[in-house]
């Protein structure tokens, strides 16, 4: 096994829900569900206000090819309809869904299944899956690397639907290599899952062409890049994909949900989402609709404590912040976590110490002292000739800053001002 | 209810170093150093430690005061950093060296080398080692006068001039290794530097490159040219600051550079000034002009050293 450059051992704070079972969140009375769920352009709405749809509906999609559609989570009627998304007014009777097993004749219809779905990547980065296994012309897939590593610390979905849903995840490999054309499939887990990696392992027993390997425990294992140096030694060229390489990689909970929309014709309605941090009094592992506010979910959880003071979409290394807690669940929100101020305490910046800690700790070898000081002086050329836009925002570099200067932030603001440039 | 909830850019956990825990670890780490200078240069030395450190805070904390006009602007000094370049002021200093002399050295380091650049993280120079270049070339009589080491029979005893291993004292390596030699306070034991060092290696605070490529390269340097000689390497690893520099000084997080490779060239090139100034220039001594010479070589080194960022591979 190779070793990938830098990464940190923050906490993980598993403990908290890793030996919870998945528990189904009753249906929320109202949904939202964003235009803007993948990583792409947003969709356009197919349905209007007054409108009533069934669960399982599309209600938006766009000709554009990286995206994926929104599909109706809860039967109901449309109660708003705006720019960034549609309110569905649930319908608590009839938002049970049942389907049948989809039938399809060759890779290309498979992908069409997926993306029909509503299919993104889970892991968080919501990179729209029937894309992604669509291998470019002239090149050709052989591995599927399915990322269970789950480094994020304290989101444990991945963990426990391992645990559970095994043989849902092992049918949902299988259809992932038939959609791209891959021989062979890895699985990578991260070593501090060992149940998990013992149970996929027994499931996959029998078959040849799909492996079970144990990697390393460091953040940010489960950073595509990060694995398939780890399970293969190769790089991603700088500015290019996995597919480079003839490398797909997908998430645990992407392998499930395809398996679903295939198998039981049940496109992707909800998904598992960690609830935790010592800012919300019951950790739990929750399966919610899509578009749940995320205030109802929390309060599922038995709500916030007195002393929370953050509360964050996804994991606590790479996730975004809530302002309103009235926003809805995505397809990427693979954690909702609330904190403490001793968890997640904001300082204020001081000077660069040049430590370099933060060279020491970049997964991707960058200088991120330089990008942050080029960023700060809005010398972006100079920015961009360190390899800016390989960054992959980890956020190693800032956990470790002694300066508590949020590098991420500068770097980002780099990344934007570049790219508005590039528009005008 | 949104608004009493922060909003912070991720990552939305942090590591626990800061500034202050890094320079009082180093402060941990020079412990031994100064109760071995304390052991073998008795009172004196203790007064000079704790005059110098204290005159670097009071310096420090006087300047941003007036600078930020506040008397809590001076409470930077909490950071730690003021102390550690104390610290290293006395560690450098001749045991003899009268204490207006070490003031004058902890205002040049503090207001000089460093202040004048825009505080911490700025100056380009390693301050305490500014200061001594300083006072070395005002006061080169004061700073070329050594003693020898007290012991612990008469520790209490005035201290008596005496000549350094590198002025030609006859000291056995054990002598040196364990510090029972002439030198600068805090140079003088080698053991004490490793002590040092390693708790330092151990915290994550200091790259190896840097002491191994300094300490590396002067014994290459040492071995070819003296014939060969592993006494002669030896004696100049173990003689003069060469260690305490190669360990303290050139490792100085703001004066060193931030690559990995730009680090190990920065610590050899500090070996090869050493020893070229030891062997071939008319002074004994030679790191504190090494270790400066390549601070000013920093910024190039960083930008010669970028290294190759993760997937800049050739595509097959």
């Amino acid at each position: 096994m190779k070793r990938f450059p830098g990464g940190i051992h923050p906490n993980y704070n598993k403990e908290l829900t890793a030996d919870k079972a998945i528990v189904e969140m009753p249906l929320p009375k109202k949904v939202r569900l964003l235009l803007t769920q993948h990583l792409g352009p947003p969709c356009s709405p197919l349905v209007v206000v007054g409108d009533k749809v069934a669960v399982g509906q599309k209600i938006a999609d766009t000709d554009a090819f990286v995206a994926a559609p929104i599909i109706a989570s809860v039967a109901g009627e449309v109660t708003a309809v705006d720019a960034e998304g549609i309110d569905i007014l649930t319908d608590l009777d009839n938002s049970g869904f049942s389907g049948q097993k989809k039938t399809y004749s060759s890779p290309a219809e498979l992908r069409q299944l997926i993306r029909e779905a509503g299919i993104v990547g889970m892991g968080g980065a919501t990179f729209p899956t029937h894309v992604k296994l669509t291998p470019p012309e002239g090149k050709s897939v052989s591995t599927l690397i399915l990322n269970g590593a789950e480094c994020e610390p304290f989101l444990t979905t991945d963990h426990r639907l391992m645990l559970e849903h095994g043989q849902e995840l092992v049918e949902g490999v299988k259809l992932l290599m038939e959609a791209c054309g891959a021989k062979t499939a890895i699985i990578g887990i991260e070593a501090n899952k060992p149940d998990a990696i013992a149970a996929i392992t027994d499931l996959t027993r029998e078959l040849d062409n799909i492996s079970v390997v144990s990697v390393p425990v460091r953040y940010p294992q489960g950073g595509e890049r990060q694995l398939i140096k780890t399970l293969t030694g190769k790089e991603v060229p700088v500015g290019g994909l996995p597919l480079d390489l003839g490398i797909v990689v997908s998430n645990v909970a992407t392998a499930v949900a395809v398996q679903q929309a295939v198998n039981l014709g049940r496109p992707l309605l909800d998904r598992v989402v960690t609830v935790s941090g010592r800012g919300v009094a019951e950790p739990k592992n929750v399966r919610v609709r899509l578009g749940t506010p995320i205030a109802e979910l929390i309060d599922f959880c038995g709500g916030l404590t007195a002393d929370a003071v953050k509360v964050v979409n996804g994991g606590p290394m790479m996730g975004k912040a809530v302002a309103d807690l009235n926003s809805p669940v995505t397809k990427g929100t693979s954690g909702i976590l609330a904190f403490t101020v001793k968890e997640a305490r904001e300082y204020e910046e001081s000077t660069c110490i040049r430590c370099a800690s933060c060279v020491d700790a970049c997964p991707q070898k960058l200088l991120p002292n330089y990008l942050a000081l080029y960023s700060r002086k809005a010398k972006l050329d100079l920015a961009e000739q360190l390899h800016l836009f390989n960054c992959i925002e980890c956020g190693c570099c800032s956990y470790v800053c002694p300066s508590r200067i949020p590098i991420v932030k500068y770097i980002q603001t780099a990344k934007n001002r570049i790219k508005r440039r590039r528009r005008k | 209810m949104s608004d009493k909830f922060l909003t912070g850019p991720s990552p939305h956990i942090l590591g626990g170093k800061s500034v202050s825990s890094i320079m009082w670890d180093v402060v941990i780490a020079l412990i031994p150093v100064s109760l071995i200078s304390i052991l073998y240069f008795g009172l004196k030395a203790l007064t000079l430690l704790v005059v110098s450190m204290a005159s670097a805070m009071i310096i420090e904390g006087v300047f941003m005061a007036i600078r930020h006009k506040g008397l809590k602007s001076a409470g930077v000094i909490r950071d730690g950093s003021a102390a550690v370049t104390g610290l290293l002021v006395a560690l450098i200093m001749p045991p003899a060296a009268p204490l207006w002399l070490v003031v004058i050295a902890n205002a040049v380091a503090i207001l000089l080398a460093k202040q004048a650049y825009g505080g911490i993280g700025n100056n380009i120079f390693n301050p305490a080692l500014a200061a001594r270049a300083f006072v070395f070339m005002a006061w080169p009589a004061i700073m070329t006068t050594w003693s020898t080491p007290l012991g612990l029979d008469n520790w209490f005893a005035d201290l008596i001039t005496g000549a350094t291993p590198l002025g030609g004292a006859d000291n056995t390596l054990l002598e040196m290794f364990l510090g029972n030699t002439g030198g600068c306070l805090g140079e003088t034991s080698a053991l004490a530097i490793i002590i040092g060092g390693l708790y330092l290696l151990l915290k994550g605070h200091i790259d190896w490159r840097i002491p191994v490529g300094y300490l590396g390269a002067a014994a290459f340097f040492a071995f070819f040219s003296s014939q060969f000689s592993i006494q002669d390497v030896a004696f100049n690893l173990l003689a003069g600051g060469l260690l305490f520099g190669a360990v303290f000084m050139a490792t100085d997080m703001v004066t060193s550079p931030t690559t990995k490779n730009g680090r190990l060239i920065f610590g050899i090139g500090c070996g090869l000034i050493t020893i070229f100034v030891r062997k071939f220039a008319s002074a004994p001594e030679g790191v504190t002009y090494a270790i400066l010479f390549m601070n000013a070589l920093v910024p190039l080194i960083d930008r010669f050293t970028v290294p190759k960022t993760f997937g800049e591979v050739k595509v097959s």
